[in-house]
């Protein structure tokens, strides 16, 4: 296998547990404000994203660092050309970041609430703004051979937009089903009954979103030429349904799993869909940035590969083990074991 | 050209931001672990109190290092497309190395130690503290790697109009790299270590002489004079490797026009840019800078002049902020020994000037890493990687000044407001002491 295609792998990889981990991090987020009817729901909410958002935030930056040292024609075009999106994707996490740790330092309501609706608004913002990119280079960026002929209006077209509203109600279906396995009492309760009716409108979003694939893409080429990789899509349905039977059975960490499988197999769809391009053009084929005419030279791939090999699996196992060590659900208890307080 | 100066100076806000809060992180997170390592053997409840308290002001500094790290990882490719697609086989490598090898590590763990006081054990918990200390300066290194390739490149070949790797040990083992990464590390240390002085001074002025606050200064006063003279040492050796592989930069800083053998230090002086001279020059310390730059006092120092005026480094800024650091560097190191002193003989509480000294000095290790910062970049103009590529054909070409502009300003609010919020929040949690 040419070093490209593995980096092609590891690069849907890291952008695929990205979505499944912070995922749930931007659902708690905007959900969060609606589900809590109390300070002490708001908090037990917040925590139990408090020891791991920020670790599933650096799949993000690993998925940045991967395209720069992996494919740095890519990673110069795709962050110049979407300048606007990027600024409001960065401005959007940090903004997310601060208000988890800042919202428990001042004892105010007021103070608090502020917080709240920052973390909601930029929990909501980021997955918007992902998801729009996503669309539009699943669909194809206007590059032609002497440079970049898009604009940030034009983004905002029917097929990018659908993609945001996937990402939006995937993320808020899987943040629902996380709550309600993480959180207790009535929280869990209201949590797990959104999830449910949230499922419906994930399988709506998801088959308008097939369908204008088949429009507005290029996607289906590889399936059709490669029928064996419509496997991935056909796992995607069966993790979408799974996780409704799962739900139904009250098998909340089961419909966790099922939840994070679909998010993984989705964007492994479109992966699959893109291959070899990583951003293809929509004016003139030969000015698609490919795997092979935007990566590194051999021996820096060979190197990358390498580091990946021996630390991406320790970083797996001590994040593994990390959820491990917080499996419980999170309780008002635990919320006195944390040093600066929700 | 538009769109050059206004990423440049988004570069440089962005990063001189982020870096109020790296050093921190880096000094905060060792002496933290210092003291939590304390209790743990002690059981001593002074120090469990210490670890409270300090670590509180760490995590939200820590919170917007992180967050504004962010914006870091990205800019390259917004602003700085050309430059990109020129080093990315290189330079790619170290940032992705140290978020897979460093900041993974540092960012699960410090949410761990976060919500783990009562589920582990006293020595567990203070060695996850360590482990976030560890993660840190590891990822210290990666980036200074980084940056050190730009300053001095090594292990790579031009291919196709790009430098593509070629050695990855030229590469980590860049002498300019590691001491750059001693030095970064040795400051982060010494402004730990003022903050806590400073912070308890603070508090000894109010007349809050609480056991806990005695000994934090106690315990970061060596911790700060080791780091302090170790500075110098790091300074030394950095200057050592500007004059071998950055002659501009040399001459910049020390303002020197003219080539020249056995070059005096002036202790005073002021470079006066238009006429190509110093305006002032006096008190000279005869053969000192010869000896700074090459160890050796009749050595020949190249100067400005013989280079051409476009291949110069602004050189006000870098001679400025070259004097102030080391000025402030020695005035640490003097700092840090009385605090030593006076700390070690009990005597500190009963000297208030001193008191006011160290509660001033808080603030003056920010200012010299920022100068320090400046210093390295600026003085490694007009290059933005030394001697391969210059910053004038590195930014991007698909954005415009409008973007530039609004994105600048849209920094600077929402950072301004962040710097507000957190040194509110600073300031209320330093006061709140048990």
């Amino acid at each position: 296998m040419a070093l490209q295609v593995l980096w092609f792998v590891l690069w849907g990889v890291l952008w695929a547990v990205y979505f499944m981990l912070d995922g749930f991090d931007f659902g708690t987020g905007m959900l969060r404000n609606f589900l809590a009817s109390d300070e002490t729901e708001k908090q037990v909410a917040l925590a139990t994203i408090g020891p791991v958002w920020n670790g599933n935030e650096v799949w993000l930056i690993t998925a940045g660092g991967a395209t720069f040292a992996a494919f740095p024609l890519t990673y110069a075009s795709l962050f110049s050309f979407l300048y606007l999106p990027m600024l409001l994707i960065l401005f959007s996490l940090i903004l997310r970041g601060v208000s988890v740790e800042f919202r428990g330092k001042i004892d105010t309501p007021r103070w608090r609430a502020a917080w709240d609706w920052v973390l909601a608004v930029t929990s909501f913002t980021a997955p918007l703004v992902l998801g729009l990119g996503f669309g539009n280079i699943f669909k194809g960026l206007p590059i032609a051979q002497d440079g970049y002929r898009g604009s940030f209006g034009m983004l905002f077209n029917p097929y990018g937009l659908l993609t945001a509203v996937l990402f939006i109600v995937l993320f808020l279906q899987h943040g629902a089903v996380w709550l309600a396995l993480k959180s207790g009492g009535g929280m869990s309760e209201r949590s797990s009954r959104l999830a449910g009716r949230l499922w419906y409108l994930v399988l709506l979003v998801a088959v308008a979103f097939l369908v204008l694939t088949g429009f507005s893409t290029k996607l289906y080429d590889n399936f059709f030429s490669h029928p064996g990789w419509l496997l991935v899509p056909v796992l995607a349905v069966a993790a979408l349904l799974l996780v409704k039977i799962l739900h139904a059975r009250a098998r909340m960490l089961g419909a966790f799993f099922s939840s994070c499988a679909l998010i993984v197999l989705v964007v492994a769809t479109g992966l699959v869909g893109l291959f070899p391009n990583l951003i293809p053009s929509s004016l003139d084929p030969a000015a698609s940035l490919t795997i092979f005419n935007s990566s590194s030279g051999p021996y820096t791939l060979r190197l990358m590969s390498i580091v990946a090999a021996i630390f991406v699996p320790i970083v797996i196992v001590y994040q593994v083990l990390v959820y491990r060590f917080f499996r419980e659900k999170t309780t008002p208890d635990s919320l006195a074991d944390h040093s600066g307080g929700y | 050209m538009v769109v050059e100066s206004l990423s440049r100076i988004q570069f440089a806000s962005v990063a001189i931001f982020h870096f109020l809060f790296v050093p921190l992180t880096l000094g905060l997170s060792t002496l933290v672990a210092i003291m939590e390592t304390m209790y743990a053997r002690t059981g001593d409840e002074t120090y469990l109190k210490m670890t409270r308290y300090w670590s509180r002001l760490f995590l939200v500094n820590f919170a917007v290092g992180v967050v504004t790290g962010l914006t870091l990882e990205f800019q390259f490719g917004m602003n700085w497309a050309e430059y990109s697609k020129f080093v990315g086989d290189i330079f790619g490598a170290p940032l992705a190395i140290e978020a897979t090898v460093a900041f993974f590590l540092e960012s699960t763990f410090i949410g761990v130690w976060m919500f783990s006081w009562k589920r582990v054990s006293r020595g567990a918990h203070a060695a996850i503290m360590w482990l976030v200390a560890f993660a840190s300066t590891l990822s210290a290194l990666w980036i200074l790697l980084a940056n050190g390739w730009m300053q001095k490149p090594r292990g790579y070949v031009i291919s196709g109009g790009r430098a593509q790797l070629s050695d990855f040990g030229a590469l980590i083992w860049n002498p300019y790299a590691w001491i750059k990464f001693f030095h970064v590390i040795m400051a982060a240390w010494t402004l730990a270590a003022f903050f806590v002085m400073g912070i308890s001074a603070i508090h000894m002025l109010r007349g809050r002489n609480s056991e806990m606050v005695r000994k934090s200064f106690r315990l970061a006063a060596p911790f700060g004079l080791i780091a302090a003279v170790l500075i110098i040492v790091a300074g030394d050796l950095s200057g050592v490797q500007v004059a071998k592989f950055q002659p501009t930069k040399l001459a910049a800083m020390e303002a020197q026009w003219k080539t020249q053998s056995n070059v005096p230090f002036y202790l005073m002086a002021l470079p006066d840019v238009r006429a190509g001279r110093n305006s002032i020059e006096a008190l000279p310390i005869p053969g000192l800078l010869s000896f700074l730059a090459y160890h050796d006092s009749t050595a020949t120092i190249k100067g400005l002049d013989d280079f051409p005026a476009t291949e110069r480094p602004p050189v006000l800024v870098t001679f400025i902020a070259f004097r102030a650091m080391v000025a402030l560097g020695f005035l640490f190191a003097l700092c840090a020994l009385l605090s030593v002193i006076f700390a070690w003989t009990k005597t500190l509480e009963t000297k208030r000037w001193f008191l006011w000294v160290m509660a001033v000095a808080l603030v003056l290790p920010y200012l010299a890493s920022e100068l320090g910062w400046i210093l390295a970049e600026i003085g490694r103009q007009p290059w933005i990687v030394y001697g391969l590529l210059k910053t004038a054909d590195a930014y991007s070409r698909s954005i415009t000044p409008g973007d530039v502009l609004g994105s600048l300003i849209a920094f600077l609010v929402i950072y301004g407001t962040l710097a507000a919020v957190d040194a509110f929040l600073l300031t209320r949690y330093a006061r709140k002491v048990e």
